[in-house]
């Protein structure tokens, strides 16, 4: 089936916010396709009546207490630390709309 | 011998008999560390000043008598597992500067015991990999032959036991991670059933397959650090209550009746290296004449069967893997953690940051994650995949009805040489051809040595077993 151009591959780099040279694009066109090629392999498996695994624990409905817990100063300290940017104890980010 | 080579058993009893103290055992790590590290490369940070306060604070302990079995211990763990305030990359530069502000469950757990850190461990980025050449601080070499590739993706936590540099090791394990670099590196390793270790601080690959294991130098030491690691946590809502196992302490020499099923397509696979093949083989066998030293009076028979979907299983994992990557590392834009690249405007913060901190394999991944999960395509892949692997899944419960435990071959081939695979990237996936299967179907597996190949390379065996049946399997492998 599908033979990724490097055109839908910028697109998918888009929606997962990954800047790619045209290089990468042209290599990862090729890489891709063959990986999605090999996937083909599945449609040889009738699954017309198999439901979806999508957990293997048997858990069901696994709920907790939605209870606010503080955080201990240190760790504050650490989260901190870890902003990139900040101004006081504020994360600085660029704004989301553009003027 | 040095005491960087002792089991955990061992030196447990030479803490305690005071023939040496946690700070030469300790001491004795670092300076292997520092005389190998640099070739193998199987640490990314070493934290030999917090180590050395660790390893007092542990004499400290057993001088009152207030020591538990992993006092004074020294371990390293793998760079995708969240250690407090130690640098903890997971094997990509996105992440270059980060110290967690938390412990992982797992590694609260050893620490608490008073194990000593010596560092984090080299890997793929993120647990993408099985050739530990996925890691942007450098691939990590074979402590049997530098020529060759540790395996992945928890490489460096298997060369640093093999190579004697730690004791043990805490890695993780989606698709083959601890078992492959363990039958690589020929030393122990667990991949313990999903939900039974808690996951909370563990860097997510995919969330419906990570587990996070033992790796060591025997199986009674990875008996010991399971039983320690496991149960039920709040934070990881996938874990099982009320798993606590009995016996896992105990040095297994014998085995009750038993039945020990062989999957025919294992061993029927193209491209099974004819060596590994033979060596496994000869171990079964031996098994079944009971020449095993202590196995005299046991029943043991071998039962041929069939995992019929077992050639579907790499295909599955490669769809499920990179969609539940792709949501997973979402997170990862720089913004409020880890390393943000010079930029204009947020899309450019996001999309440069992570051009910038991604190697191949994880970029690769997003994107064949992000293309089988949108619209259009989530039913062929996706959904497709989450079907076929409910008929993997089966496959090991009609097992499980016939035979106590699967033996295989861990992986299809030793060590191979580094760069051998690197541009090959179906290749690569399909080394862990032996390992996904028991992943997708969410059972334990456990690698052990099985010999060595004339070339002087590690063979691992690998015993499955029902899901939460690590008792067995730990069972099998000690006898093995």
């Amino acid at each position: 089936m599908p033979a990724l151009t490097p055109q839908q591959v910028q697109q998918i780099a888009h929606l997962a916010r990954l800047e790619l040279t045209e290089e990468e694009k042209q290599r990862y066109a090729e890489q891709i396709s063959a990986v999605l090629d090999y996937m083909q392999i599945l449609n040889e498996v009738n699954t017309d009546d198999v439901a979806e695994t999508c957990q293997v624990t048997g858990l069901e409905d696994v709920t907790r207490e939605d209870e606010v817990v503080e955080c201990d100063k240190e760790t504050r300290q650490m989260l901190l630390d870890a902003f990139p940017e900040k101004k006081g104890n504020l994360l600085k980010v660029k704004g989301v709309f553009e003027s | 011998m040095n005491l960087n080579e002792l089991t955990i058993t061992k030196a447990r009893t030479g803490l305690d008999r005071k023939e040496f103290s946690s700070v030469e055992l300790t001491t004795t790590c670092l300076d292997r560390i520092k005389k190998r590290n640099q070739e193998i490369n199987a640490f990314i940070t070493v934290t030999e000043e917090l180590a050395m306060e660790e390893a007092k604070k542990a004499d400290e302990l057993i001088a009152k008598k207030k020591q538990q079995p992993l006092t004074g211990i020294p371990y390293g763990v793998k760079d995708a597992i969240c250690v407090k305030g130690v640098r903890s990359t997971g094997g990509a530069r996105i992440l270059d500067n980060y110290a967690p502000p938390f412990d992982a469950t797992v590694i609260a757990k050893i620490r608490a015991q008073g194990a000593v850190l010596l560092g984090k461990q080299n890997c793929d980025a993120f647990g993408h990999g099985a050739s530990n050449e996925n890691s942007m601080y450098g691939p990590v070499k074979n402590p049997h032959d530098l020529s060759k590739v540790a395996g992945g993706s928890s490489g460096g936590s298997a060369a640093a036991v093999a190579d004697h540099m730690c004791l043990f090791s805490i890695a993780e394990d989606t698709g083959g991670s601890i078992r492959l670099p363990s039958a690589f590196c020929g030393i122990v390793g667990l991949r313990p059933s999903y939900g039974r270790n808690s996951r909370y601080g563990i860097m997510p690959m995919a969330s419906s397959l990570d587990t996070v294991g033992p790796m060591g130098k025997t199986v009674e030491d990875v008996a010991l650090l399971q039983e320690i690691m496991q149960g039920r946590d709040v934070r990881d809502a996938t874990t099982v209550e009320g798993a606590k196992l009995k016996k896992i302490k105990q040095n297994y020499t014998k085995l009750d009746k038993i039945k020990i099923g062989i999957p025919r397509e294992y061993f029927e696979l193209e491209g099974l290296d004819k060596e590994v093949r033979e060596i496994i083989e000869t171990k079964i066998k031996r098994l079944v004449l009971s020449e095993a030293e202590g196995l005299k009076d046991q029943k043991i028979e071998v039962i041929d069967v069939s995992l019929p979907h077992t050639k579907y299983a790499i295909a599955v994992y490669y769809i499920i893997v990179p969609a539940e990557d792709s949501s997973n590392l979402g997170r990862l834009d720089g913004l409020r953690y880890g390393v943000l690249t010079e930029h204009k405007n947020l899309y450019e913060a996001y999309a440069k940051s992570r051009a910038q901190g991604f190697p191949e394999e994880v970029k690769r991944r997003i994107m064949i994650g992000t293309y089988a999960l949108s619209a259009g395509y989530y039913d062929a892949y996706y959904r497709k995949a989450q079907r076929v692997r409910t008929l993997i899944k089966q496959d090991f419960e009609r097992a499980f009805e016939q035979v106590d435990v699967l033996v295989t071959p861990t992986a299809p081939y030793p060590a191979f040489g580094l760069g051998e695979k690197r541009d090959d990237i179906l290749e690569m996936y399909l080394a862990d051809v032996f390992e996904v299967p028991a992943s997708v179907a969410g059972v334990p597996a456990i690698s052990v040595p099985a010999g060595k190949t004339k070339a002087g390379l590690p063979v691992g065996l690998q015993v499955i077993g029902p899901r939460m049946g690590e008792e067995i399997i730990l069972q099998v492998g000690q006898s093995i």
